[in-house]
């Protein structure tokens, strides 16, 4: 290992108050931790820059999965399993589920949590896409209040997001899909199992008659963030679905999408596997 | 710097107290602290699965958890299986099919096997895949182990 275990101190408060009110305290000098996938690799590595941290994993406060009438509220610490475990979520969120699912091996599922997954701002992540393809919300707390800001205006560019150094993500809030809602989520990996993807595309849609009522198209690993293909989403409202709105519909995703050559893939390969997978899910709404 | 600090854990139902630095990884805590280091160090990521223990039950990368997340856990770890010489069937049918041979990821593959059957008392092929699917073995091929925990679930059943 080539992380210096000294230097980093992790500090357990009691409740989320008490977490709340160091975060102001001294704005900037701690940094939540939760499940510590991400944060323990980065460490290990030798190349964490942030010395202090709070626990917030065993905060009960960031825990529970609450189902309303017209959506379900998770707290921030659930993990993947926790969603897997359960039973609407796993029936209503297939996209979500499938991202936790595909996201490491069990004991990363085990660990790795939502709001962390969030906040470590990876745009090769595997739950925001499924997120943001459900619109999901985002409860914010800090000891001055707490506000909702739509996911979609989360991140703000690589690495960077709408969260002040004395918040918290407390909870993700998703509506829950309408009846005849069409789910799609796709990862492009190397294995199944416990790689960071290269491609992934997730929609969610709503067909009339035919013809394309509504419509969610978010990739990841293709641009400095998960992104909404809003271009590509308002072309095809109201389309029905042949070959020709097909094939133009990929090739103006291919123009909204940025991606870049790296360790794990080229841009070639994910403009082109993008293009594939919309095709695949709109071969659904046909 | 931080501090040390004294944290108590439960490690295969026997108490200890360790001091050490809140960050320090219970993979490090259990091998030279408590003294078990059947829990090996693969690759120290959470890619390999060498160091998988059971934290209250559920199948962790000790290599991943700060002490200071495992205060008052309950840990498992391989050397919790056996009873005196007795070997847990997951261990017999690791030996008795082949599902070890350099031995590094092998206590790794027992913790997942023990997490898999504890929950599903006859699994599939695939769900044997998706359980040890982030414990890697660079000798048998995977068969040989695959074969192994369907022999250590038929051994288990009847068991309480």
């Amino acid at each position: 290992m080539r992380g210096n275990v000294p230097i980093y101190d992790l500090v357990s408060p009691k409740s989320l108050t008490e977490a709340l009110k160091m975060l102001s305290d001294k704005p900037g000098y701690y940094r939540p931790f939760a499940g510590g996938t991400d944060l323990m690799v980065v460490l290990e590595a030798g190349s964490l820059k942030h010395k202090n941290f709070i626990n917030i994993n065993s905060l009960k406060e960031l825990r529970g999965i609450h189902v309303a009438g017209s959506h379900i509220d998770i707290g921030a610490c659930e993990t993947y399993s926790d969603l897997q475990k359960h039973p609407v979520v796993a029936k209503e969120f297939p996209s979500l589920i499938q991202a936790g699912a595909e996201t490491g091996g069990l004991a990363i599922q085990n660990r790795g949590t939502l709001g962390g997954n969030i906040a470590n701002a990876s745009p090769a992540a595997d739950s925001p896409p499924a997120l943001l393809a459900y619109d999901a919300h985002l409860k914010i707390t800090s000891s001055k209040g707490e506000r909702w800001l739509p996911y979609s205006q989360f991140h703000t560019g690589y690495k960077t997001m709408n969260l002040a150094a004395d918040e918290i993500i407390a909870a993700i809030r998703v509506p829950r899909p309408a009846a005849g809602t069409v789910h799609f989520f796709q990862k492009a990996g190397t294995r199944k199992a416990q790689a960071i993807s290269k491609v992934v595309v997730a929609g969610t849609a709503m067909l009339k008659s035919g013809t394309i009522e509504q419509i969610r198209i978010v990739v990841g690993s293709v641009a400095a963030t998960t992104k909404q293909c809003l271009k590509t989403e308002a072309f095809l409202k109201g389309e029905k679905i042949d070959d020709k709105v097909i094939n133009d519909a990929t090739a103006m995703l291919q123009t909204e999408i940025s991606p870049l050559d790296d360790i794990r893939s080229t841009a070639e390969f994910r403009r082109a596997v993008t293009g594939n997978l919309l095709a695949k899910f709109l071969t659904m709404l046909r | 710097m931080a501090e040390k600090k004294s944290y108590t854990l439960a490690v295969n139902k026997k108490t200890f107290t360790v001091k050490d630095y809140p960050m320090a990884r219970l993979l490090d805590v259990l091998r030279e602290h408590v003294g078990l280091t059947g829990t090996k160090e693969g690759c120290g990521e959470g890619e390999c699965g060498a160091c998988s223990v059971l934290i209250d039950g559920r199948l962790v990368n000790s290599c991943l958890v700060p002490l200071a997340q495992v205060e008052h856990a309950e840990i498992r770890t391989i050397e919790g299986l056996a009873n005196g010489k007795t070997l847990h069937p997951i261990q017999d049918a690791f030996i008795g099919w082949g599902g070890a041979q350099c031995g590094i990821c092998t206590p790794g593959m027992v913790m997942a096997t023990v997490a898999l059957l504890e929950h599903k008392k006859s699994p599939t092929d695939d769900d044997i895949k998706t359980a040890l699917a982030g414990n890697i073995c660079r000798c048998t091929g995977y068969t040989k182990i695959i074969d192994a925990v369907h022999a250590a679930a038929d051994k288990m059943k009847g068991m309480p």
